[in-house]
């Protein structure tokens, strides 16, 4: 690998830095698209130079960006992100039916075999998929068809699809989490989804077991153990063995469970991070101290990972699209924060630098090993 | 000929400098001139209204001749000095918070 580049989306503009494997100097390029709040910047696996941006704001709507040469230059593609037929209603926040309304895409997933396929997943929560590298975009409509549809309801940010996994082997697999529906799955490319939240409890809705309604936060796989996802839900970090059938707790000695991003290290199914938030009204470290928590053990035990973070008087949050690992090795890992700061670590965790200070509001970071 | 002038974030999409000049044919409406402004510039489609019913967005408004067209009738006749291109047509980001 000759270098890495970290794709940072934010409140006001986007950001592309680069290095070499080092992962030590940093060039900065920015800010792409000022002004715009970039929820998502996402790299195609199969050609790193192809990149999709999801660029909106309040005033004029939704934006995808599309770039060829790695993120020097970029060209709006399709915005144009219709349900198929009569949308319906989904509930809202005090349970009465409230029409679903496109507001904006929150995550990008190219394929892991094409570089013209790309998922979108948008709030209000659908799945879109687009065949042309984002000329056009097609609801996958099984997802939001499901019985249970009608019965989603948002949680504080909107009711949005944010994440998106893909079987790296079985294409007709892929799974999404809704925050506050659940995480669901299809295994026959998206026609049919059926939820897979046996095992999640949500303290505060009326049934804690429900088939949906939870506020998953985030999930995160191994593409050599596809059957193994973790999940950062609003409180708890949940574990299933069995590609969702299943669900059990993780959570252990972190000093709370409550959290927004989770990720996997490259190389080693079994690590994996967190970065534990004081809770769903305090959305900032415990004790004013940044840390990132490892489990080298697939959960249940954690360590603090502090060197070189911020251990007093910090109090940003890390949003749940913010955290990315790279595939070098040692495995880096990235994060973004709300104040602005992009750190990475080159060795796994064990110790972090600023790559940026002062970036607007960090809502994403991806990032790529260049070839 | 209409000139049209758009909000900051829209001229850098459309890589715009300064106004936009548009020839229409006959009487210009508001209709007629975003119709020829999105198909000059195809990305600001779903910008200034709706991709499919052509609602203008929530936090866009239309000035000209220092009237807010933003309610007119998207079929009505714009003033004698827009159509002559005296007076420029406005499309404004609305003052909405940050």
């Amino acid at each position: 690998m000759s270098g890495v580049r970290v794709l940072v989306g934010t409140r006001k503009g986007a950001f592309v830095l680069t290095s070499d494997g080092t992962r030590k100097q940093w060039d900065v390029s920015g800010p792409h698209f000022a002004g715009w709040e970039m929820y998502h910047l996402a790299g195609s696996p199969v050609d790193p130079n192809r990149l999709y941006a999801s660029q909106s704001s309040g005033w004029f709507g939704q934006l995808i960006q599309r770039s060829d040469d790695g993120g020097t230059t970029w060209e709006p593609v399709g915005n144009q992100f219709t349900y198929d037929g009569v949308p319906g209603t989904h509930q809202w926040y005090d349970g009465t039916p409230h029409p679903w309304e496109f507001a904006r895409v929150w995550h990008l997933e190219p394929s892991l075999t094409d570089p013209d396929t790309v998922y979108a997943g948008v709030e209000d929560a659908a799945l879109f998929r687009s065949v042309d590298g984002g000329q056009s975009w097609q609801e996958l409509s099984g997802l939001r068809g499901h019985d249970t549809g009608s019965s989603w309801q948002p949680g504080a940010g909107g009711m949005c699809l944010h994440t998106i996994l893909q079987h790296p082997s079985d294409p007709g697999r892929m799974f999404v989490a809704i925050s506050a529906a659940g995480t669901f799955r299809t295994d026959d490319t998206g026609k049919t989804w059926r939820p897979v939240n046996h095992g999640l409890q949500s303290d505060g809705i009326p049934d804690p077991n429900a088939e949906v309604g939870h506020c998953v936060h985030n999930l995160a796989m191994h593409p050599a153990r596809p059957d193994v996802l973790f999940m950062q839900k609003h409180w708890d970090v949940m574990r299933s063995d069995d590609a969702g059938e299943s669900w059990h707790e993780v959570s252990g000695d972190l000093p709370t469970d409550f959290g927004f991003p989770i990720d996997v290290h490259a190389h080693e199914p079994d690590t994996i991070y967190v970065v534990p938030i004081k809770s769903d009204s305090e959305h900032f470290p415990p004790e004013g101290k940044l840390r990132v928590y490892r489990s080298r053990t697939g959960g249940n035990e954690w360590e603090a990972l502090t060197k070189g973070l911020p251990q007093r008087d910090c109090y940003v949050n890390v949003l749940r699209d913010a955290m990315s690992v790279d595939s070098l090795d040692p495995c880096g890992v990235y994060f973004g924060t709300t104040g602005g700061q992009v750190y990475a670590s080159s060795d796994a965790g064990d110790s972090w630098a600023p790559i940026v200070r002062d970036l607007p509001s960090v809502l994403s970071v991806e990032v790529q090993a260049l070839p | 000929m209409i000139r049209v002038r758009l909000p900051t974030h829209l001229r850098a999409l459309a890589h715009i400098d300064g106004e936009v000049k548009i020839q229409v044919e006959g009487q210009p409406t508001q209709r007629v001139v975003l119709d020829a402004l999105e198909a000059r510039y195809p990305m600001l489609r779903g910008t200034i209204r709706d991709h499919v019913t052509h609602e203008r967005r929530a936090f866009v408004r239309f000035f000209a001749c220092e009237e807010d067209m933003s309610h007119e009738p998207p079929d009505a006749p714009l003033p004698e000095a827009v159509a002559t291109g005296a007076e420029p047509y406005l499309i404004v980001g609305a003052m909405a918070g940050g």
